[in-house]
């Protein structure tokens, strides 16, 4: 127990039993919790987002449906959709505003606030973009008017087919930093 | 260094008393010195602490919904890296921390550590050992695989066979009067919130009245007193150590822990429970009819009864005789159960293809999941429903990749064609071989094998394999590209010119003789119209009526008009073709 043997052999085995015991001890606590670790992380070793088929344009809208140089037209974007084992055909994923501000021309905003996420409502009296979060405002241009946001609304690729049909690439982008990022860099 | 830290150490000390605390809980004394025998509460005690970690991380990946359960732990076992090996601790430890239940139970019994003044925290025993088997039962449901599935219904039928309290509780534990999402959402709060609360409680107090009325030694003591520090905790770690490498040892050989396939309502699974509660299940059947209450409930409930009696009877002079006695009849009568169990289900035909057909089902279901990029959110057990259907109803002639589809071999010869990869590039350049369309493979068994294609293939042999081989390529391109399959969506895109060629060539070649491409003439066609073949709605119009005159007219060989003749409905036929397809 205790008492204090003159003799080092003793000793020298109460020494390697508490090394001993500690060593594995510690061995036998640290697997589970690396295991437990190593798939808590689990996502953000898989990173990325959802890949899209094609050249990622989809079918929106028609010229016709868009005034010139009118208000922005809100659209809900559908899509399929895969979050982690399920798939969902044709589920709704984010919307844009969509504007022709020239005949022909079509500009698109993700409805998503740069700063937080908010979702920014489009103001018919006063002709602007508005995010009821934290009270940034946009002009009809994106630009930013006034408010926190750190840049301005995050516009959204645009090809106008077979003469009257608006196709959009989708796409979401990091929140709250200067330079426009994908989402899923 | 650690000098420097005194003062911090002093402080802490001060506030928490965590250093006395340490000290206390090391410095006990051990009558007669460490031993092995008493490692067994330190092993529960680990394998308890393996069950919190691995468990709390599981539960950041479990869905509890009948639409869902099985398919979080599908991705958990498949696609999370290391999550097998995580769900493979969880499995395993549990299996273990049954095992050593018992045998911290003779321990505590054969030294007589029930005995007063412990009676207290014998009791608190078996209600862990009560409160742990109901860890391992809501447990076992949680993946809603078929094995859980099925085991969980027999033992919630057992409950509610409970006289007069029995359907009440029954309804109280489904959460209604059938399994569905609130089973799994209670199941679960029991599993994860309600027991390891209880567990942890108990385990407490435990842990509180051992030290209290310290070790039970087993006399004659042989050493000197020893403090728990270091030599028994050395001994406990040991221990601990050859538990984690019996678990690691399974983990590893069964790759984590079986997942069955999805809980099927419909299917004839055979029913059994965790190899720990075999012995019960083996019981119930000496107990037929209104008996069954007897074996289910009354007798357990008896022998549990006097093993909670225990410390009582121990005060007789043959006290502690009995107990011994009745630990090694119940320990031997579940042990013999067991083995009978084990061998009737080893010699039992119907069991065995049971559980081989169940396994095949499983590896269906993990293989579309992961080729089909995802569950649908109705649920995996829908991605069954078209492998299913095309066993019972076309694999008769049918086969798929040689198997019935669900990687069960044929009961009768193949006589139609084998439709893995149907209306694929691959699939119809095989076909097109002279050879392979007469093989069993594709027309081989049917009236089609001496037919005009037949015919015209062989006819065109030579200039096929040669000169003509780019075009036929290119037109199997454009045949192909009719279905618009998932597998090919790239290379349908990526080949568009060739495939504007190939339908050219449709003419060229000479398939419009007899089959058209585009547009078809109810009064031109001799063979099947191959517009929009292979797609979902010529796959449809095909199942509908194949005597059709756009199909096979009168020309049909023995396929049935599985929806003219109503045999089956159009969503079950949906769900073949989709399945064919690869949707």
């Amino acid at each position: 127990m205790t008492d204090p043997s003159p003799a080092p052999a003793p000793t020298d085995r109460r020494e390697f039993v508490k090394c001993a015991s500690c060593a594995i001890g510690g061995a036998i606590g640290l697997l589970p919790m690396a295991a437990g670790v190593y798939v808590a992380i689990d996502p953000i070793r898989q990173g990325g987002g959802p890949s899209s088929v094609g050249d990622g344009f989809l079918r929106l809208a028609m010229l016709e449906d868009l005034p010139v140089g009118g208000a922005p037209v809100k659209f809900s974007i559908v899509s399929d959709k895969a979050d982690k084992w399920s798939r969902y055909s044709q589920v709704p994923i984010g919307a844009v505003y969509l504007q022709q501000t020239k005949p022909g021309e079509v500009v698109a905003f993700n409805t998503v606030c740069p700063h937080l996420g908010c979702f920014v409502d489009y103001r018919a009296s006063q002709k602007d973009f508005f995010c009821p979060c934290h009270n940034s405002n946009f002009n009809l241009s994106g630009a930013l008017l006034s408010g926190v946001s750190p840049r301005g609304m995050d516009t959204l690729e645009v090809a106008v087919r077979n003469g009257r049909e608006v196709w959009v690439k989708f796409q979401t982008f990091k929140a709250n930093q200067a330079e426009k990022i994908p989402a899923n860099s | 260094m650690f000098k420097k830290l005194k003062p911090l150490q002093d402080w802490i000390e001060h506030r928490t008393g965590a250093g006395k605390l340490a000290q206390e809980a090391l410095y006990e004394n051990i009558p007669g010195g460490s031993r092995w025998r008493y490692v067994w509460g330190s092993t529960l005690t680990f394998t308890l602490a393996v069950q919190f970690i691995t468990g709390i991380v599981l539960w950041m990946g479990y869905a509890p919904s009948a639409t869902s359960a099985w398919e979080s732990v599908y991705y958990m076992q498949e696609r999370v890296s290391g999550g097998w090996f995580l769900r493979g601790l969880h499995h395993w430890t549990a299996q273990v921390m049954t095992v050593l239940l018992v045998l911290h139970l003779m321990q505590v019994v054969i030294d007589g550590a029930y005995k007063a003044p412990r009676e207290v925290n014998f009791w608190f025993g078996v209600i862990l050992l009560q409160l742990v088997l109901a860890l391992s039962l809501t447990g076992y449901l949680l993946p809603w695989d078929q094995k859980g599935y099925w085991a969980t219904k027999v033992a919630t039928d057992i409950l509610g066979s409970t006289p007069l309290v029995g359907p009440y509780l029954k309804e109280l534990v489904l959460g209604g009067a059938d399994y569905g999402h609130h089973t799994l959402t209670r199941f679960f709060a029991l599993h994860a919130g309600v027991l390891p609360g209880l567990v942890i409680a108990l385990t407490a107090g435990h842990i509180y009245l051992f030290r209290r009325h310290g070790i039970t030694p087993k006399k004659p003591l042989k050493k000197p007193d020893e403090y728990f520090w270091p030599e028994q905790v050395l001994k406990d770690a040991v221990a601990c150590l050859a538990v984690l490498a019996t678990v690691l040892f399974f983990v590893v050989r069964h790759h984590g822990a079986d997942l069955g396939a999805p809980a099927d309502p419909s299917s004839n699974y055979p029913a059994r429970p965790d190899w720990y509660f075999l012995f019960l299940f083996q019981f119930l059947k000496y107990f037929p009819g209104h008996w069954e209450v007897l074996g289910a409930i009354v007798i357990p409930g008896i022998v549990m009864g006097l093993i909670f009696l225990m410390p009582i009877l121990g005060q007789w002079k043959l006290g502690h005789r009995f107990n011994l006695g009745l630990l090694c009849a119940v320990l031997i009568g579940a042990g013999s159960l067991t083995a009978i169990a084990l061998r009737e289900d080893a010699s039992n035909a119907t069991y065995q293809s049971g559980v081989s057909h169940a396994a095949n089902d499983a590896a269906v279901v993990k293989d579309l999941a992961r080729s089909r990029g995802g569950i649908p959110p109705e649920g995996a057990l829908s991605l069954l429903q078209g492998p299913k259907l095309f066993a019972q109803h076309c694999a008769s002639c049918h086969a798929f990749d040689g198997h019935n589809g669900l990687l069960a071999k044929l009961t009768a010869p193949q006589s139609a064609p084998d439709l893995k990869g149907f209306a694929s590039r691959e699939y119809l350049a095989d076909l097109l071989e002279p050879a392979r369309f007469r093989s069993s493979k594709f027309f081989g068994n049917t009236k089609h094998a001496n037919g005009k294609m037949a015919k015209f293939l062989d006819k065109h042999a030579a200039d096929f394999a040669g000169e003509s081989k780019a075009d036929l390529a290119k037109v199997i391109e454009a045949i192909s590209a009719e279905a618009k399959l998932r597998s090919q969506q790239q290379v349908d895109v990526r080949d568009a010119a060739r495939i504007q060629e190939g339908r050219k060539l449709f003419e060229t070649l000479g398939c419009t003789d007899c089959h058209s491409l585009g547009k078809w003439d109810p009064d031109d066609a001799t063979a099947p119209d191959l517009t929009g073949y292979g797609s979902r709605d010529w796959m449809l119009s095909l199942l509908h009526d194949p005597s059709h005159a756009r199909f096979y007219g009168e020309k049909n060989d023995r396929m049935p008009a599985f929806g003219k003749d109503e045999k089956l409905s159009g969503q079950q036929l949906g769900r073949i073709v989709d399945w064919l397809r690869g949707d």
